[in-house]
């Protein structure tokens, strides 16, 4: 690549971060927006049937609603600059606290989905698209069509069901962290992972094949073909790599529905993440968390889709900024 | 987006258009089995008062817990409710919340599209705002609107509408920055076509197919949101049986008696697939060219 190539990229990355910005502005705003735009008044509603004039009145001044508005949001938004996301109702510990505490479960049944997801997707994939119209290819399109309709806590209930309660191969539920041991730890985390994998894999999958179809019909893979190139060597070195570009973006878009499964996979196998937190924070209506998780979580999804568009440049030399 | 088929087999002559019909229903067999599945959902749900059913929400504190049986054919909760009866008219949320979410989110995507896709400062200021909304994931959107309202059908399905309205209008807008490159439409503009008349017969009528695609996707998204919200125990409320109610009453109970999460779960599975083989189907049918690849 020439100096201004490069000057380029880098240009391009620059852009791209500073893309950002505006979004996560957005999300902030938002957030922020939720709790005066809805009808009624939010510590009234946040407080609970039982609640007394107290109880309101000291909500209210926890979350700041006495104030000004144009106040509330600029002391909202100089909070989280300073990476202060506001005080729990319920627990009057900092969000920031409660989130780290529990951040560590959730990124680990995350990477673990990601892995087993990807790792079983493409393969198969590849292999749809390689023997097209096959039996193989029937089964994955199969495979695709119905992970994509199982619900998350349906396939979470029947691997328990399969795994833990009528074989006893593994535990039920509960969360061991990697510190805790390999064996362990890996016997946690294979059903959530699995359950939480199912959609994600079904649509890699898919996305997968469409991408290797249309890769496989190019010119340079008959040349390849051609030339007595082995077929693992055409379908890897070749197509799978020319193909990269629209799987790695859907594995980007994917994290979106990969976040909503955390919540319900936590719940359902009891694994005290930020899902947990979620839930917990509903039942007590302890909005400051749920703002806190929202910004978190979606601060996530425009990392991953951050790095996946920076991946191209990586993948795909030929895409001109 | 490829629109053209689906406006020629609408122009088609009726002897033709029927032919067309068939063969391209016999080339995509999922529509029929995803029609026939929503179909038989649908009159379950309107008529489950008829099916064998008791009312959903009587209680029967001698009867807690019973197995399936030939008198609870799926058995009864911890309060002896009757599943069967409970998970049929579980249904009739599930199904509304689907029906209600896709047409409001279609029609307000619909109007917002149109106007972004037309009018380029609109575009720059909607499209970030959709930017940011689609960065929010769905459930998270709907938990936090939940948790500010008070739980009934309505506000599901309105927290539910907020969260897919951006992919929506992403989707027509797209679609009509497409078709305004279109030779027909400057055709059309060039000699002398109004404005609305060439939003009314060129533009819109194009967008259908695939927001009907989109629509199909988006009612299925919905039932699994609300059944998602309703197990977390911030969707529909309790006095109103809906198949995530059901299983979050089954869920502390899982390994004493899950026939109580089992069946509600299969009946929403099965109507997810439904919508989605249909969905698959039309989205072959509308656009062949990206039918053979996916």
């Amino acid at each position: 690549m020439t100096n201004s190539g490069y000057s380029l990229v880098f240009t391009y990355i620059v852009r791209r971060i500073l893309a950002t910005i505006p979004v996560m502005a957005v999300v902030a705003l938002f957030v922020f927006a939720l709790l005066h735009l809805s009808p009624g008044d939010p510590a009234v509603i946040i407080a609970g049937d039982t609640a007394t004039l107290d109880d309101i009145a000291r909500i209210r001044a926890k979350l700041g609603l006495d104030q000004p508005l144009y106040i509330q949001f600029v002391t909202w938004v100089w909070g989280l600059l300073h990476g202060d996301l506001g005080i729990s109702i319920f627990t009057n510990l900092p969000v920031s606290k409660l989130i780290a505490q529990r951040v560590e479960p959730t990124i680990t049944l995350t990477i673990s989905t990601l892995i087993v997801s990807i790792l079983g997707a493409i393969p198969m994939g590849v292999v749809a698209a390689w023997k097209a119209g096959s039996w193989i290819d029937r089964v994955v399109m199969v495979f695709a069509v119905l992970g994509f309709s199982v619900p998350v806590f349906v396939l979470a209930y029947l691997l328990i069901y399969v795994f833990a309660i009528s074989t006893d191969l593994l535990p039920v539920q509960g969360f061991v962290s990697i510190d805790g041991g390999l064996g362990p730890f890996l016997s946690h985390i294979v059903m959530p992972s699995l359950a939480l994998g199912m959609i994600f894999a079904a649509l890699i999958a898919r996305m997968t094949r469409a991408s290797m179809l249309d890769v496989l019909a190019q010119d340079y893979i008959r040349t390849a073909q051609a030339k007595g190139l082995a077929h693992d060597k055409v379908l890897i070195g070749h197509a799978l790599k020319n193909a990269a570009v629209p799987i790695v973006t859907i594995i980007g878009i994917g994290v979106a529905g990969l976040i909503s499964g955390v919540v319900v996979t936590e719940t359902v196998f009891a694994i005290p993440g930020l899902g947990r937190l979620t839930v917990d924070a509903i039942l007590r209506r302890d909005y400051p968390i749920i703002q806190g998780i929202i910004l978190v979580f979606s601060a996530a999804y425009v990392l991953v889709n951050l790095l996946v568009d920076l991946s191209y440049t990586l993948l795909d030399p030929r895409i001109r900024y | 987006m490829t629109v053209a088929p689906a406006d020629f087999a609408l122009r088609a002559a009726p002897a033709t258009r029927r032919r067309g019909l068939r063969t391209y229903v016999r080339r995509h067999p999922t529509i029929i089995v995803g029609g026939v599945l929503l179909t038989m959902m649908a009159l379950m749900a309107i008529f489950a008062p008829y099916l064998g059913t008791v009312d959903p929400q009587a209680l029967s504190p001698i009867r807690r817990l019973r197995w399936p049986s030939a008198e609870h054919w799926f058995g009864t909760d911890m309060l002896g409710r009757d599943i069967y009866s409970r998970t049929i008219y579980g249904a009739r949320v599930s199904l509304t919340v689907g029906l209600s979410v896709a047409l409001l989110a279609s029609a307000l995507g619909l109007v917002i599209g149109l106007i972004t896709g037309f009018s380029r400062w609109t575009d720059a200021i909607v499209m970030r705002i959709m930017d940011g909304l689609m960065s929010i994931p769905a459930i998270l959107i709907a938990i936090a609107l939940m948790a500010l309202t008070r739980a009934s059908l309505e506000n599901v399905i309105i927290a539910i509408t907020v969260a897919d309205v951006p992919r929506v209008t992403r989707l027509v807008r797209g679609v009509v920055l497409t078709l305004r490159e279109l030779p027909f439409v400057e055709a059309a503009h060039a000699s002398g076509t109004g404005f609305f008349r060439i939003l009314w017969r060129h533009i819109l009528p194009n967008t259908l197919p695939p927001l009907l695609v989109q629509g199909t996707f988006v009612a299925a998204s919905a039932m699994l949101v609300e059944a998602i919200l309703s197990f977390l125990g911030a969707g529909t409320p309790p006095n109103i049986p809906s198949w995530g109610n059901i299983m979050a009453e089954g869920r502390s109970l899982f390994q004493v008696a899950y026939y109580i999460v089992l069946f509600p779960g299969a009946f929403l599975s099965i109507t997810v697939l439904a919508i989605n083989l249909l969905g698959d189907g039309l989205r072959d049918a509308l656009d062949p060219r990206l039918a053979r690849r996916m």
